[in-house]
This record gives structure tokens, C-alpha cells and sequence, in this order.
């Protein structure tokens, strides 16, 4: 069997492997956002004890890794008697330490729109509520846009330690491939071609979204998301 | 205790920390009269105008607007659309246009429509000569013209008086004489003003009452021109002067 046919013959088998890769990016993100925003809020708007859990969160999280923490949940938890499903274990592992990345993400943009803005919409007699919908936030996310789509970037690709947990995704589809054919070259370099072409089309859609909302003087104008 | 004045401030002390920046303030404006406080950095002048507003909520003293005392007043939002405020850093809102930064206060807050709410930016953003600015943002004018733009913000709310806290100081020197024209403009159109500045020039030709401030006390508070020319207290004396020698006496 030749390369092109070998190719040829994975490729259905690494689509369906590439379908579970991009549900475990988009459900891991979507943890990352939801846990991940509260925290940015309790960090910029929360009392002392509110920021001090989120911070032992955020330590925890960015300190361990993210095999051992799949590894855990996978291995460790059942011993506990809770025993996780290996997808959901893989996106609650994945999404939660994106949860911290991106609560960082938060923080900075909504820190660096400035005081100085809400106090002025304060001055026109808005509540915290409004000035932060109306003011802050419009601005915070354009500029958290290009770490976003870096982030999403990171997230996709490390969705490939989910393999080691028995995930069947794109790379443990990959390792079926190589196991009959012995040919690992061409299916892993198979493999980081649709990694490639993945994450490419993650960036430029935000690289669009960004340059449709662009407003002068507002991110790091001239600048692109690309980020692999 | 209800007053006739428009704003009558009573006793303002506030502290940040263990140190005292106001000891005691006391001072009153009346509907269409322009106030000009000076004195050296550091002395409380801007915590005045924050207090006023509660940006900074005093810690004791009491503060009227007609009669209402607005210090402990549960409505600050409303309160705070009846007073317009200039920032030293201008406090543009960076993601709208120089319309959009007059109309939202008055579209989100004041609830007017869309079109009225457009009319009256116009209205206001030509009243500061920026009317050609309307779609320009924040980035692309210059710092007289944000300042501009944050002025037309805070008429456009039709305020019963404006603070001006410091609206030149971050200016370059040469962008200063458009903003001191457009709120020369306004006081003698009957603007009830407030106003912080280091402008002396400002300040004499300008002002219906100077209030010289240092170390959170007001030493000597009166007509402009006697205290520039024969002030009570030698302490307004050397600080009037050693600015007039440092700046000149500014437009006149």
C-alpha cells in the first residue's frame, strides 16, 4: 500500500477522530468561559476572601499539569467513587485549567479599559451594572479577542492528552493506523496537517471577527492574532 | 438646613487613611456663578469635587444641591445627572464615537430617543466647535479636543452646575487656550461652575469668587482681582505670585 492510498484509507477514520477533537476544543472552552468569567469578575470586582479562593484556584490550576490532572480524574476520582465518563473526564480537565487561562484573559481586558472610564459613567448617573455592560465590557472584548484566539489555539491542541486517557480522538485514532500499517510518519504527519489547517481556521476566524469590530485606538492596532 | 444657594457645602472633612486632606470646608455657589479654587497640589481640591459627587463619598459634612442634602441622598444616580463633571484625564470613552460619548448618558440614562438624543450631541459638540469631530474616536483628537468633547458630555445632561476638576492639567501648553475659551464661554453664558485649575490667568478673569486652598483649609476665599493684587493673608500672597512669576498672568 502506498502512501497516498494509505492516507487515503485513515483519512474517514481521522475525520471522525478530528469531529471528537473539535467537540472536546469546543465544550473545554466553553467550561473555560464559564468558569472563567465569574472568576475574572471576582478578581476586579470581588471582596478580599473572594479573591484570595479564586487565586488558590488559579495557582492550582496553572501549577499542575494537565496529563497529571487527566490522569487524576480519570484514575484518581473512581478511587473516591466518582467515576467520570473518559470524554467528560477529558473536557472537565482540559476546561478547567482553560477556566484559569482565560480568567486571566478577563481580568487584564476588563482591567485595562481603566477606572477613569467608570468613573465618568458613573458621573452620568449610570449604576456599576450599566457602566460595565455599556462602557467596559464592549471594550474588554475586543481587547481580549488576540489571547482568545490563542488560547483556543492552545486548547485544541492539547485536546491530543485526552488520547491518554482512552479518548478516542484525533491522535488515538492516528495509533490504530500506525499499529496495522507500521508507517508513522506519514499518519502523524497526516495528523499535524489537520492540526495545522485546525488552528488556522480557529485564528482567522477571530482574526476576522476582530478587524470587522475594530475600533481605532482600542487592542494593539497593525496587530494579528496568529498564534500557534 | 435648606438654602437658597444652589450648592452649599458645610463642614467637608475627609481622610484617606490617618491623613487629613479636608479640614472642614465650607462654601456655597449660586445659580450662574463661576467658583475657581486654587492652592498646591495635594491640598484636597479635587477630593472636594469627587465629594461632591460621592465618587469619593465624604466621611463627614454635609453637601446640598437647592435643597436637597445629597451626602447620604440613596438616589446618587440622579443626583449625579444633575451634576456635570469634567475629568482631568478626560474619561473618553475610548469604543465611541465623540457623538456616541455625548448621546450615551443620555440615551442610557435620560432614556431620551435615539433621534433627540442625536440633535442635542450636535447641538452640544457644536457649542465646543468639534461639530466636524462627530465620528472621529477618542484615539484620533487631540487632547484640547477630548477635552472638549468631554465638556459637550457633561452639558449635554443639562446639569444644574458643572465640575471642572483640573480640565487643563494634562494638556500641552498650546492645546489649554481651546478648552479655557469653550469654558469662558459657558460662564458668561450663565454656566454654574465649579472648577479646580492651576490657570491663574483662568482663574482672575474669570472667576466670580477665587478660593485659595492649602492643607485641606480654605485660607482666603474673595474677589479675584483684590486677591491677586492685595490679599488679607500673606500665605495667598506668596502662592498667587510665585505662579503668576512661574506662568505669566495668562490670557486675560
Amino acid at each position: 500500500m502506498n502512501n497516498i492510498e494509505l492516507i487515503k484509507n485513515a483519512l474517514p477514520y481521522l475525520l471522525e477522530g478530528t469531529l471528537v477533537t473539535i467537540q472536546l476544543t469546543f465544550w473545554s472552552l466553553l467550561i473555560g468561559i464559564v468558569v472563567g468569567l465569574p472568576i475574572a469578575f471576582a478578581q476586579v470586582y470581588g471582596n478580599k476572601l473572594l479573591q484570595g479562593v479564586v487565586a488558590v484556584y488559579e495557582r492550582l490550576a496553572r501549577s499542575i499539569p494537565l496529563l497529571v490532572m487527566l490522569l487524576l480524574i480519570n484514575y484518581g476520582l473512581p478511587a473516591l467513587g466518582l467515576q467520570i465518563p473518559i470524554f467528560r473526564a477529558a473536557v472537565i480537565g482540559i476546561g478547567l485549567r482553560s477556566a484559569a487561562y482565560q480568567s486571566q484573559i478577563y481580568r487584564g481586558a476588563i482591567q485595562s479599559v481603566g477606572g477613569s472610564q467608570m468613573k465618568a459613567a458613573l458621573s452620568l448617573g449610570m449604576n456599576k451594572m450599566k457602566a460595565f455592560f455599556y462602557i467596559i465590557a464592549p471594550q474588554a472584548i475586543r481587547i481580549a479577542i488576540p489571547p482568545v484566539a490563542n488560547e483556543s489555539a492552545i486548547v485544541l491542541k492539547d485536546t491530543s492528552l485526552a488520547f491518554t486517557i482512552g479518548v478516542v480522538e484525533l491522535l488515538r485514532q492516528g495509533e490504530y493506523f500506525i499499529a496495522t500499517s507500521n508507517k508513522p510518519m506519514v499518519i502523524y504527519l497526516t495528523i499535524a496537517a489537520i492540526y495545522f489547517i485546525l488552528t488556522t481556521i480557529v485564528n482567522g476566524g477571530l482574526s476576522l471577527f476582530e478587524k470587522k469590530y475594530q475600533i481605532p485606538g482600542i487592542g494593539i492596532e497593525g496587530g494579528h492574532s496568529d498564534a500557534y | 438646613m435648606p438654602t437658597k444657594h444652589l450648592l452649599k457645602i458645610e463642614d467637608l472633612h475627609h481622610s484617606f487613611g490617618e491623613e487629613e486632606v479636608l479640614k472642614g470646608i465650607s462654601l456655597s455657589l449660586d445659580k450662574g456663578e463661576t467658583k475657581v479654587i486654587v492652592g498646591p497640589s495635594g491640598t484636597g481640591k479635587s477630593t472636594i469635587l469627587n465629594n461632591i459627587i460621592r465618587l469619593v463619598p465624604p466621611k463627614k459634612g454635609k453637601i446640598y444641591l437647592e435643597d436637597t442634602e445629597i451626602t447620604t441622598a440613596k438616589n446618587i444616580n440622579e443626583i449625579r445627572q444633575q451634576i456635570g463633571f469634567v475629568f482631568q484625564d478626560f474619561g473618553l470613552f475610548n469604543h465611541l464615537t465623540a457623538e456616541g460619548n455625548v448621546k450615551i448618558g443620555l440615551t442610557k440614562v435620560k432614556k431620551m430617543n435615539k433621534k433627540d438624543a442625536a440633535e442635542l450631541a450636535m447641538k452640544e459638540l457644536d457649542r465646543v466647535g468639534l461639530k466636524e469631530y462627530a465620528d472621529s474616536y477618542p484615539s484620533q483628537l487631540s487632547g484640547g479636543q477630548k477635552q472638549r468633547v468631554g465638556i459637550a458630555r457633561a452639558l449635554a445632561m443639562q446639569p444644574k452646575l458643572i465640575l471642572f476638576d483640573e480640565p487643563t492639567s494634562s494638556l500641552d501648553p498650546e492645546l489649554t487656550g481651546e478648552v479655557l475659551k469653550v469654558m469662558r464661554n459657558l460662564a458668561e453664558e450663565g454656566m454654574t461652575m465649579l472648577v479646580v485649575t492651576h490657570e491663574m490667568g483662568f482663574a482672575r478673569s474669570v472667576a466670580d469668587e477665587l478660593i485659595f486652598m492649602e492643607a485641606g483649609n480654605i485660607v482666603e476665599q474673595g474677589d479675584p482681582e483684590k486677591m491677586f493684587t492685595d490679599p488679607d493673608h500673606q500665605r495667598t500672597k506668596e502662592f498667587l505670585f510665585q505662579l503668576t512669576d512661574l506662568y505669566g498672568e495668562g490670557e486675560k
